[in-house]
């Protein structure tokens, strides 16, 4: 293998730094939220204990926590679903043009950069003239797909430019139905790819703040609540929950990974090595 | 002769019904696949926005709103100077982060696309770069506390390094805290694009410029940078817009002193002030759509994915 250049190490150095400046932070709250029962917001720490996760399963003053913890979660499995049902319906649609087809498309982009208070504001303007109640499942769920669909479709559209439609042609050419093409052949192939799309579609509705203020109602999902803490709460349970939900992240994220790994591992065994031979 | 004249106009008729038949099989069935979408959008975009327009015409006393079709609203935002500063503030804002997470974003991307060689150890890389993205970015702010506040990490190592005397107070709660936030919540969203370019980069090319006595900043700055162009402006749409949008990351991390559009729009709606709050929507939606579009006008994003 050819000698590294110099750049080489002082871009890892970088790179080692950024790591550094991304994480960092997060692990100070982690190793902060131990402190001990006299602690403050800060370093030092006075003793080590677990005062401040007791806190959060027993006192009342931090809110309702796990009911808005649990909000968010099912809302999340709501978006995830939705997400990947619909956006594989998108990106089945964009592989060939149709009628209207280029202002859906900048309906997509518009829907990622618009400022996501205008879509609380908005979606909040509406139900309350028509005397809607507002609530997470119904508006906060829709103000959500708005966010979370065109990631998905952004990948959905990666996904099927590198596609191999002669996969597809050899399909029907053994006399495949539509359906069972899609059924059969494209969607075991785009699989981990749904995978990464259901992981955005959770996460991103988990942690979606902006989209829901105006839009879940009375019952609050877990970043409003963790917001509300912020202004009233000045001692280190707020870190403790903050680590305790980035655990809960980091699990999810973990889990979808391994679903990945697996998929790809079961496909290198079971997979026909035709035309390898060839290559 | 008539017959043989007509023959292949007769033919052509026929594949062009065929024809028209297909694209309308085509647009039927692309319809279909798409309307969950286009129903999503309607009724969460584009009626909201309808909405805002519609409402930032209306009136407002100090409980409610009514219906009206009046400019006070905007009469009012467009003579105030505190519009001007708050709108020149976001822009500020944008561009001041646009600048850090381009230089850190190419960078990172640059050293997981070029120097990392092995494609596991370049999967393994980039996703230790993604995964903050999927955490909480409340969390992520909150996190800056013990660095940067008054008794924070960051001022007792200046202390104990004798570069200062006394605390620094600008640290939390400024408007360097919120840039660099900014910078903490969105590089990652240019590192994506700017990666996802460069690893489509043929290698050979690099060789070529070596090859022909290229430099290696001669090489990065006619070869790599040119071709990196589109994720980099993907990667400025993301971050613009995210930076344009916000209101939380400012609020919190200026601890309210400083402000940008999303904030004047933030505290109408806790005044209850909605049409107030929608005619400011309004200008800061026309910014924001002005500036993707010209945006848009230098990448073709479906091309580029």
């Amino acid at each position: 293998m050819e000698q590294r250049p110099k750049s080489f190490y002082a871009l890892t150095a970088f790179f080692v730094l950024f790591l550094i400046f991304l994480y960092g932070p997060t692990l100070t709250i982690g190793i902060l939220s131990f402190q001990g029962p006299g602690g403050g917001l800060t370093f030092p720490m006075r003793g080590v204990s677990l005062h401040w996760f007791r806190d959060l399963f027993e006192q009342q003053a931090v809110g309702d926590i796990w009911g808005s913890f649990r909000r968010s979660f099912v809302l999340g499995l709501m978006v995830m679903v939705t997400t990947v049902v619909v956006s594989v319906m998108g990106g089945l649609a964009f592989r060939k043009r149709f009628t209207g087809s280029s202002i859906l498309f900048y309906l997509i982009i518009t829907s990622l950069v618009i400022p996501s208070i205008l879509i609380s504001l908005g979606v909040g303007l509406i139900w309350s003239q028509s005397g809607l109640p507002v609530h997470w499942s119904t508006s906060g769920f829709g103000a959500q797909l708005t966010w979370t669909l065109p990631f998905a479709l952004l990948i959905m559209f990666a996904v099927f430019n590198r596609f191999d439609r002669s996969y597809e042609e050899a399909a029907r050419d053994l006399g495949a139905s539509p359906w069972q093409v899609i059924r059969h052949v494209v969607l075991p192939i785009i699989a981990p790819s749904l995978i990464g799309v259901a992981l955005f579609g959770f996460t991103l509705s988990y942690d979606e703040f902006a989209r829901t203020l105006l839009t879940s109602g009375s019952y609050n999902t877990l970043p409003l609540e963790i917001f509300g803490m912020t202004t009233n709460v000045t001692t280190p349970v707020l870190f403790a929950l903050g680590t305790l939900t980035t655990i809960f992240s980091l699990l999810v994220i973990g889990a979808f990974l391994m679903v990945v790994w697996i998929m790809n591992r079961r496909r290198a065994r079971n997979g026909s090595d035709a035309g390898q031979g060839m290559v | 002769m008539h017959a043989g004249g007509f023959a292949p106009s007769g033919l052509f008729y026929k594949s062009s019904r065929i024809f028209e038949a297909g694209v309308r099989n085509n647009s039927v069935i692309g319809w279909l696949l798409a309307a969950p979408l286009s129903l999503v959008l309607v009724v969460f975009l584009v009626v909201p926005i309808a909405m805002i327009v519609v409402v930032s015409f209306w009136g407002a006393t100090e409980w409610s709103i009514y219906p009206a079709f009046q400019f006070d609203n905007y009469a009012f935002l467009l003579t105030s100077d505190v519009t001007y500063r708050v709108f020149f503030n976001t822009l500020k804002y944008a561009a001041i982060t646009w600048g850090f997470t381009l230089l850190i974003g190419f960078t990172v991307a640059y050293y997981l696309a070029f120097h990392i060689r092995s494609l596991t150890w370049q999967i393994a890389l980039f996703l230790l770069c993604t995964i903050p993205f999927l955490t909480s970015n409340i969390i992520r702010m909150i996190s800056w506390i013990p660095f940067l506040g008054r008794n924070g990490i960051a001022n007792s190592t200046l202390i104990s390094m004798g570069v200062i005397d006394e605390p620094v107070e600008w640290l939390l709660f400024s408007d360097f805290s919120v840039i660099l936030a900014f910078v903490h919540l969105y590089t990652l969203f240019m590192v994506v694009p700017i990666f996802n370019t460069m690893m489509r980069i043929d290698k050979s090319l690099i060789e070529a410029a070596a090859d022909a006595g290229a430099t290696g900043w001669q090489t990065l700055w006619h070869v790599i940078v040119p071709l990196t162009k589109p994720g980099i402006m993907i990667g400025t749409i993301f971050v613009v817009a995210l930076v344009m949008g916000d209101f939380i990351t400012v609020r919190f991390m200026s601890g309210s002193q400083s402000a940008n559009m999303g904030r004047l729009i933030q505290n109408d709606i806790a005044l209850l002030q909605y049409p107030s709050a929608s005619a400011t929507a309004v200008i800061l939606l026309a910014t924001v759509l002005i500036l993707i579009g010209t945006l848009l006008r230098f990448v073709d994003i479906r091309k580029e994915l």
